[in-house]
C-alpha cells in the first residue's frame, strides 16, 4: 500500500535540493565533497541539515574532488553509508578513484549535476562528464526531473549496497536545467525512508577485530579475476534494480524502469534521448503525430549497465532510430549513446536505420525545433536509404 | 593484536610485542622500510587501521593472494592515503555513535613514501592536517621514487643521482635542495610533528606513541635507507641512517603545535656535525660528487646543510 497522502510532504524544490533531501533521509554516515557548480547546492543544503542537527552524518569538506572520492572509499571500506556529489572538472579530477571505488566494490552514491568538460571552461549542461566515466564501473542513472532525482537517490543506496551488486552508483541530473529548476516534489516521511533504505550491511569491512588486507597488488595471475567478478556484479544490476523499484513503487506508486517509452508501439521513427531532453522529445512526438508522423520516444535512464536487449525489444519494428545526445567521443565511429544503440540493434531481425545527432554541448539550448529538424532529416535519410554516422545540430558550422 | 598500553621501548618488551608485519614479504634485502614499520608496531596501543599509499611498501607486502600485514590495511591509490584515512576516522566515529561500529576509538595511520608524501599526495596531506582528523601520517623517506626505479622526488638530496637527475658531464645530479617536509607540515600548526629514523629506535617508538596520543593530526618523517636505489651495502642501512643524523642531513626533532621546537635524541647530543662527505662516500649515488669538477658544488651542499642546522638549533633554543 502506498504511503497515504497526508504523510507526504510536497515542496517546490530544485533538483539539487531534492537530492539533498534524499541524502538527509537516507541516514548517511559520511558525506565528503568539494564545491563545484552546478552541484554545490546539494552539499550546501546537506551542510545546513548537519548544522541544524537534522542528520547524524559527518560531512568532510575535503580539499579536492580526488580526496572527496578517496574519503568516500575509506569510509565505505569500514562499512559506512557514503555519498558525494560533483560535476564536470571535479568529476574528471576524481577519475582515478572512480575506478578504484568500483573495483574495490564500494557502494558509494555519487550524485552529479552533469556539466560540460573544459576547455573552454563552461558551467552548463551536457553529458561529457558522465559519458567520460562510463567505463569506470559505476552504475549510471540519469534523471529527468527533481522528483525522479529524489526517488532515484533513495533507490540508489538499496541498489548499490545490495550484496549481489556492491557497486557505486552515479545519479545524474542535467546541470541548471534540472539542478536549478524548481519543480513540485513529493517527499516520503522520514520513517518510511528509513525502513526502505535500512542500515547498510557491509560484507567484508575493515575491522580491527578481523584484520583483512584491502586493495592489494594483483598481477598477471589474479587481476583479471577481480575484473571478471566486477563484470558479473554489474550484470546483476537490472534484476536488483527491478526489485528495488518494485518495492519503491509499493511506497510511492512511482517507477521509471531502465528507460521510459512513449508512443513507441506503432512508431516509424523512435527518438532516443536521456535526462531532461526526454520531456522535450515527448512534446515533439505529440506535435509530429498531429502532422501525421508516427514518432515515439525512448528516454533512457540507465546508461550503465546498458539495457541492450530491452532497448532492442522496445525499438521493435521501427524504421529508424534518431539518437539525440549531449556528448562527443572524438574520433569514434559515432558518439557514446549511438554506439550503444547501434550495438543493441545489430542483431535485430529488421535492423532500423540509425541517425545520431549531437546536440546541446556546453548548455546550448535544445528546443523542440531541434528535435523536429532531426526527425525531418531522419525521414529524408529513410527515403535515401542511408544516413551519415553522426552529425551536429544547433551549432555554427 | 597489540593491545597493551605501553609502547615497547626496551628490547625485552619489543620482542614480546605482537608483530604487525610478517616475514615473507618481498621488500629488498637491506631495505629499512620494514624496520620502520616494525618500530611503528612497537608504539601501537589498541585497535588500529592502516592506510597505505602506493609505493614499495604497499606493493611488496601485499601481492595478492598473500599479505604480510596483521593489521586491517587498505590501499587505494598513490596520493590519497590521508584522504582515505579522513573517511575512515569520521566514519568509525559516526558509526560508533549509531551503534554500528564496536570501537569508540580506532588509531588510524596513513603511510606513504617520499614520492607520495612530498609530491603527489602533498595536497591530500595538507588538507587532512588542516581539517584536523585524528590521524598519524608517517612518511618513510628513501629519497626517491624507488618503486618505479629510482626517480628524483622532492625528498631527493642536492647532488643525489637518480634516473631522472643523472650525474652527467655538465650536471652533478639533483641541483635543487630537499623540500623541508616536516617544517612545512609543522606550519599547519598541528599538535605534533617529529622526525625519526630507525637507528635511534627508542626515540622513534616514543615519538610515534606521542603522535598516536595527541588529539588531532600528527606527522612523522621517518628516514629509510634504500640499498638498491642508493647503491649502498645491504648490511649498512641502519648505520647510514645514523650517519644521516650525525651529518645533519636528517636531524631529529619535534615540533609541538607548530610553535615549540625541540631537538631530540642523537641530534641533541651532537657537539658538531660530521662532514656530509662522510655520508656521500658510502653510496654510489653520490660517487660523482668526488670528481674534481664538482668540488665547489659539494662545498655548496655542505654550506646549505650547515646553514639549515644552525637555523634548526636556533629554533630549538640549542647552543
Amino acid at each position: 500500500m502506498t504511503v497515504s497522502k497526508d504523510r507526504i510532504t510536497v515542496e517546490g524544490l530544485t533538483g539539487d535540493a531534492a537530492i539533498a533531501h534524499a541524502l538527509r533521509q537516507a541516514d548517511l554516515d559520511v558525506l565528503s565533497a568539494y564545491p563545484i557548480t552546478p552541484q554545490t547546492i546539494i552539499v550546501e543544503d546537506y551542510q545546513k541539515f548537519a548544522a541544524d542537527g537534522q542528520v547524524k552524518a559527518k560531512v568532510i569538506p575535503v580539499e579536492s574532488e580526488h580526496s572527496a572520492m578517496s574519503a568516500c572509499v575509506g569510509a565505505s571500506a569500514v562499512g559506512a553509508r557514503v555519498a558525494t556529489a560533483s560535476a564536470s572538472a571535479g568529476l574528471a579530477l576524481m577519475w582515478e578513484i572512480l575506478y578504484c571505488a568500483a573495483s574495490m566494490r564500494m557502494p558509494i552514491v555519487f550524485t552529479v549535476a552533469n556539466r560540460a568538460l573544459s576547455a573552454p571552461i563552461n558551467i552548463h549542461n551536457d553529458h561529457s562528464d558522465g559519458m567520460g566515466m562510463r567505463d569506470s564501473g559505476f552504475i549510471q542513472l540519469y534523471c529527468q526531473s527533481s522528483q525522479e532525482a529524489y526517488d532515484t537517490t533513495l533507490m540508489a543506496f538499496k541498489l548499490a549496497e545490495h550484496h549481489d551488486v556492491l557497486l557505486p552508483v552515479m545519479v545524474g541530473i542535467d546541470g541548471f536545467i534540472v539542478s536549478h529548476n524548481v519543480e513540485r516534489v513529493e517527499m516520503l516521511p522520514d520513517d518510511e525512508v528509513s525502513k526502505f533504505v535500512g542500515v547498510r550491511e557491509p560484507v567484508q569491512p575493515l575491522d580491527p577485530d578481523n584484520p583483512i588486507t584491502m586493495g592489494p597488488l594483483a598481477l598477471t595471475d589474479y587481476y583479471f579475476e577481480f575484473k571478471e567478478q566486477q563484470d558479473k556484479a554489474i550484470q546483476n544490476v537490472p534484476r536488483v534494480y527491478k526489485e528495488v523499484e518494485d518495492e519503491f513503487e509499493k511506497l510511492t506508486g512511482r517507477k521509471y524502469g531502465m528507460f521510459e517509452t512513449y508512443k513507441t508501439e506503432d512508431a516509424d521513427i523512435i527518438i532516443i534521448a536521456m535526462s531532461s531532453m526526454g520531456g522535450t522529445a515527448k512534446v515533439v512526438a505529440d506535435a509530429l503525430r498531429e502532422r501525421g508522423d508516427k514518432v515515439g520516444v525512448i528516454r533512457l535512464k540507465m546508461f550503465r549497465p546498458f539495457p541492450t536487449k530491452d532497448i532492442a525489444k522496445a525499438v521493435g519494428k521501427a524504421k529508424a532510430v534518431a539518437v539525440f545526445e549531449k556528448a562527443m567521443s572524438f574520433g569514434a565511429a559515432t558518439h557514446p549513446l549511438a554506439l550503444e544503440v547501434r550495438t543493441a540493434l545489430y542483431e535485430a531481425e529488421q535492423r532500423p536505420m540509425i541517425a545520431d545527432f549531437v546536440v546541446g554541448l556546453g548548455g546550448r539550448d535544445v528546443p523542440p525545433i531541434t528535435f523536429v529538424e532531426g526527425v525531418d532529416k531522419t525521414k529524408e535519410y529513410l527515403k535515401k536509404g542511408e544516413a551519415p554516422l553522426y552529425e551536429t545540430l544547433g551549432v555554427r558550422k | 593484536m597489540a593491545t597493551d598500553n605501553k609502547p615497547a621501548v626496551s628490547i625485552k618488551d619489543m620482542i614480546k610485542k605482537d608483530r604487525i608485519l610478517n616475514s615473507g614479504h618481498r621488500m629488498c634485502a637491506g631495505c629499512a622500510a620494514p624496520v620502520v614499520i616494525k618500530l611503528m608496531g612497537m608504539a601501537l596501543r589498541g585497535p588500529t587501521i592502516v592506510c597505505n599509499n602506493t609505493g614499495c611498501l604497499e606493493v611488496a607486502t601485499t601481492i595478492y593472494p598473500y599479505t604480510a600485514w596483521n593489521l586491517p590495511w587498505i590501499h587505494v591509490a598513490f596520493e590519497n592515503a590521508a584522504a582515505v584515512a579522513s573517511g575512515i576516522i569520521e566514519a568509525t566515529k559516526v558509526m560508533h555513535a549509531k551503534g554500528h561500529f564496536e570501537h569508540e576509538h580506532v588509531d588510524v595511520i596513513a603511510l606513504g613514501g617520499d614520492g607520495a608524501s612530498f609530491d603527489i599526495g602533498f595536497g591530500a596531506i595538507s588538507g587532512a592536517m588542516e581539517r584536523g582528523h585524528d590521524m598519524v601520517y608517517m612518511c618513510y623517506d628513501n629519497g626517491a621514487y624507488q618503486n618505479t626505479g629510482i626517480q628524483r622526488s622532492g625528498a631527493t638530496f642536492m647532488g643525489q643521482e637518480t634516473t631522472t637527475s643523472w650525474a652527467g658531464s655538465v650536471i652533478p645530479g639533483k641541483l635543487e635542495r630537499k623540500k623541508p617536509i616536516a617544517e612545512i607540515i609543522a606550519a599547519h600548526k598541528i599538535p605534533y610533528v617529529a622526525t625519526v629514523e630507525p637507528s635511534n629506535y627508542r626515540d622513534f617508538i616514543t615519538k610515534f606513541r606521542k603522535a598516536l596520543e595527541v588529539e588531532g593530526p600528527a606527522f612523522i618523517h621517518a628516514f629509510s635507507p634504500c640499498p638498491r636505489g642508493w647503491r649502498s651495502a645491504t648490511g649498512e642501512s641502519i648505520s647510514l641512517s645514523k650517519l644521516a643524523v650525525e651529518t645533519g642531513l636528517h636531524p631529529l626533532y619535534e615540533v609541538i603545535n607548530g610553535e615549540e621546537w625541540i631537538m631530540s635524541s642523537a641530534s641533541k647530543n651532537l657537539k658538531e656535525l660530521k662532514p656530509v662527505d662522510e655520508y656521500f662516500k658510502t653510496q654510489g649515488q653520490f660517487k660523482h660528487l668526488f670528481k674534481p669538477e664538482w668540488a665547489d658544488f659539494r662545498k655548496r651542499i655542505q654550506e646549505q646543510v650547515d646553514h639549515d642546522w644552525e637555523l634548526l638549533k636556533k629554533r630549538c633554543g640549542v647552543e
